[in-house]
């Protein structure tokens, strides 16, 4: 999704450039045949990149929703319209709305990811020894794919497996079932995805850190700034929006966590999130229709919270110089 | 800002056609499959589609298709494995090309059978000669035939039962639970393995429904009442479940089991029971051998409740083998589902039931004979209206969600009582139930 919703950013982009320099000289002189013919060239261009928009990220969101006021159960020839009654049915079931007690812990998870991910951004962007090897293993992780993730933590936490046989080096012998009970089993999941998305929150805030002007250091290094000037005072407000992006994105994150819980548990032992319970309802009881009213929800929801956020922290201009 | 306006809204308009083109398939009614009269004149190309990987892979299916060559040798089958095949299935039904002949995916209501597979006959005809018919009858019209069938049982290593002092199979739960108590005490083998980790061993227990009330109707009461009421079927084994769990018999671990890992370890004895079906003997009979254990101490005991003295048991189909209604070589698919069922020897080659009455009994369930359990072919005319209850409550008694749940509560990971689980299951059971209007 991110793929096409991106070409269709850049295509759009594209076209206002050269649409522009071409209207103004086609009033001057081009006859009508080539006037035409000039106004449809960008939407040729565009054709590709809004065909695939539309038959891959449009229609099916449109599909979905399509479908959240039917009843159908995803194999049937035949659904009918029920109009809102599956949105009245997920309203009325306050249960269906519990499972984001667990969201709770992967955003108390994604605030030590954000604070870790900066604390490196902010180290390796100095000079350090070794400093590309440590940016490549803090990246590293993300390149995993999530269910191999999913898999080699299922042996990390087993009884006996990786975790234990660490601890029992240390001289630690726990003996418990890391899985075995929600709060252990929630804080060991929203741990593995610290772990997986570490990297990608260090890219970008690496990023928006190396692309502060060096001289300013400098000149706040003449002015007796120590490190820790340095960060609350140049690189805290450089990076400003790209942490509010990196905060969006953990809180809706949050919301649909699904890969990881659902690989290594698959929701048992009070692991299920919303995304979960949503897929059990489609494929396991056939409620596709509520199911795809959920989907709509947990949409809804998401865009809320974003917009509340960027009401509380809006992103104004920042301005270092 | 007007001129984006439009692009937005011609974008929407667009989106929303693409989506209406999306409908689902063809909705032609009945037809029937009859088996041709002459085999040598049969002609086409079928495809299979199967969730045999593994026979395809290792070319069992290939010597199934040129032995039945030998009679329909103009008929050319092909077959498609595919691994997730419920899933796979359940998408590509979305259209009309899901092979000639298929398994019924546990997905489609038996309501719509008639709308996707064409007819095998009527079930006064066709009950006569094969067992399960019941289970794809839509008014009176058979749509598919099991190729085997299986009875629901104790896996266990006779060894290790035998070094805990136990021989003769327990024949109430509590006797059963004693039992692994003995062997927690006087072996080093894990009593029960639950596969919780890999969810579908969990749903096995539900086919023990019938094994306590020794009843063919077992499956259709579940439509008529709460099947977790006192002396209910499924409240007897979901309770030996809970004692099993809360009297610590089982794995240290269960988050983090693993199921193929289970079977060479229950093949040498590192395990003693697990509650499976006479499906799995020949799988962990092959992990004994691949492990170097002897194939010999793998044990099958029926669910541990006695009617009049005897242990029963109920005989469940596999996957049904169907013909797509939109097949245009029906007769050849016909020929061919008609020939594995009869005489491929399919079913002995797994050591499983032939669905072909008056079959002999594989050699793997002699002592069933010889101990004189009661086999019951089980009376699924209700089937429809069970699995619409079981979507509708959200309960899935064929689902690992509520035995996973019932295990965290045994081993403390979740608050309650057994009584209050059980009873919230029956009242979300009989609520739909009222709601389906059955």
């Amino acid at each position: 999704m991110a793929d096409t919703t991106e070409t269709g950013v850049t295509g759009k982009a594209a076209r206002r450039v050269e649409a522009a320099p071409a209207a103004r000289t086609a009033q001057a002189r081009a006859p009508r045949g080539s006037r035409l013919r000039r106004g449809l060239t960008p939407w040729l261009f565009l054709a590709a990149p809004l065909v695939l928009l539309i038959t891959f990220t449009y229609a099916p969101v449109a599909n979905m929703v399509a479908y959240s006021f039917t009843d159908w159960d995803g194999v049937s020839p035949e659904l009918s319209y029920t109009g809102g009654e599956n949105y009245v049915e997920l309203f009325t079931r306050p249960e269906l709305f519990e499972v984001f007690f667990v969201s709770g812990y992967y955003l108390a998870a994604s605030v030590v990811q954000i604070v870790v991910a900066l604390y490196f951004a902010t180290v390796l962007s100095f000079n350090v020894r070794f400093r590309n090897f440590f940016k490549g293993v803090l990246f590293f992780p993300y390149l995993i794919n999530g269910v191999a993730i999913g898999f080699v933590f299922l042996y990390f936490f087993q009884d006996g497996g990786t975790l234990d046989s660490i601890l029992g080096l240390l001289g630690v012998h726990s003996d418990r079932a890391w899985l075995g009970t929600p709060v252990s089993a929630n804080v060991s999941l929203a741990g593995v995805s610290v772990w997986r998305y570490l990297g990608l929150n260090f890219v970008l805030f690496l990023g928006a850190i190396q692309s502060i002007p060096g001289e300013l250091y400098e000149a706040a290094e003449l002015d007796g700034a120590n490190r820790w000037h340095q960060f609350r005072y140049i690189i805290a407000p450089g990076i400003r929006p790209v942490l509010s992006l990196t905060v969006i994105l953990s809180v809706s994150g949050s919301l649909s966590a699904f890969e990881v819980p659902f690989i290594m548990t698959g929701g048992a032992t009070g692991t299920e999130t919303f995304v979960i319970q949503t897929v059990k309802l489609a494929f396991q009881f056939n409620k596709t229709g509520l199911a795809s009213a959920a989907a709509v929800v947990l949409l809804l929801i998401i865009l809320a919270v974003t917009w509340v956020q960027r009401r509380l922290v809006p992103d104004d201009k920042v301005d270092l110089v | 800002m007007n001129h984006r306006t439009k692009i937005a809204g011609s974008l929407l308009a667009a989106a929303l056609l693409a989506a209406g083109c999306t409908g689902s398939g063809g909705t032609s009614k009945g037809a029937d499959a009859e088996a041709p009269d002459d085999p040598k004149k049969v002609s086409g190309t079928i495809t299979v589609l199967t969730h045999r990987t593994d026979l395809v892979q290792d070319g069992t299916m290939k010597k199934y298709a040129a032995e039945f060559n030998k009679t329909y040798p103009k008929v050319e089958v092909e077959f498609d494995a595919l691994t997730d095949y419920e899933g796979e299935v359940k998408i590509r039904m979305n259209t009309e090309n899901y092979g000639d002949v298929l398994m019924i995916p546990a997905v489609i209501k038996k309501n719509d059978y008639p709308k996707f597979f064409a007819s095998l006959g009527t079930e006064t005809e066709r009950a006569k000669k094969y067992l399960f018919t019941d289970f794809t009858t839509v008014d009176g019209k058979v749509y598919g035939q099991s190729p085997m069938g299986a009875l629901p049982g104790f896996l266990y290593n006779k060894r290790v039962w035998k070094e805990a002092g136990i021989t003769d199979w327990p024949t109430t739960p509590a006797e059963f639970v004693a039992g692994l108590r003995a062997v927690k005490s006087k072996t080093d083998a894990i009593p029960y393995y639950t596969n919780f980790k890999d969810m579908w061993p969990l749903t096995q227990w539900t086919y023990m429904d019938g094994a306590v009330s020794c009843d063919p109707r077992a499956t259709s009461r579940l439509a008529e009442g709460d099947p977790w009421a006192k002396g209910e079927d499924l409240r007897v084994a979901d309770t030996l479940l809970y004692d099993i769990v809360r009297g610590g018999l089982i794995e240290k671990d269960p988050t983090t089991t693993n199921w193929e890992a289970s079977k060479p370890k229950l093949a040498k004895g590192d395990i003693a029971t697990m509650w499976l079906g006479s499906w799995a003997i020949t799988q962990f009979r092959a992990a004994a051998k691949q492990a170097g254990a002897n194939p010999d101490d793998i044990g099958f005991m029926p669910f541990p409740a006695q009617r009049d003295g005897k242990f029963c048991a109920t005989m469940s189909p596999d996957y049904n083998q169907a013909v797509n209604i939109n097949s245009d070589h029906k007769a050849a698919a016909r020929a061919w589902i008609d020939w594995f069922t009869d005489t491929s020897g399919y079913a002995a080659d797994n050591l499983t039931l032939s669905p072909v009455k008056g079959d002999p009994l594989p050699e793997v369930l002699r002592p069933y004979e010889d101990a004189g359990v009661k086999l019951i072919e089980l009376d699924d005319a209700k089937g429809a209206e069970v699995k619409e209850i079981d979507n509708e409550s959200e309960v899935g008694i064929y689902k690992p969600d509520y035995r996973q749940d019932l295990v965290d509560l045994a081993r403390g990971a979740r608050k309650g009582s057994l009584d209050d689980f059980l009873g919230d299951l029956g009242e979300r059971w009989e609520e739909a139930r009222k709601s389906t209007g059955s």
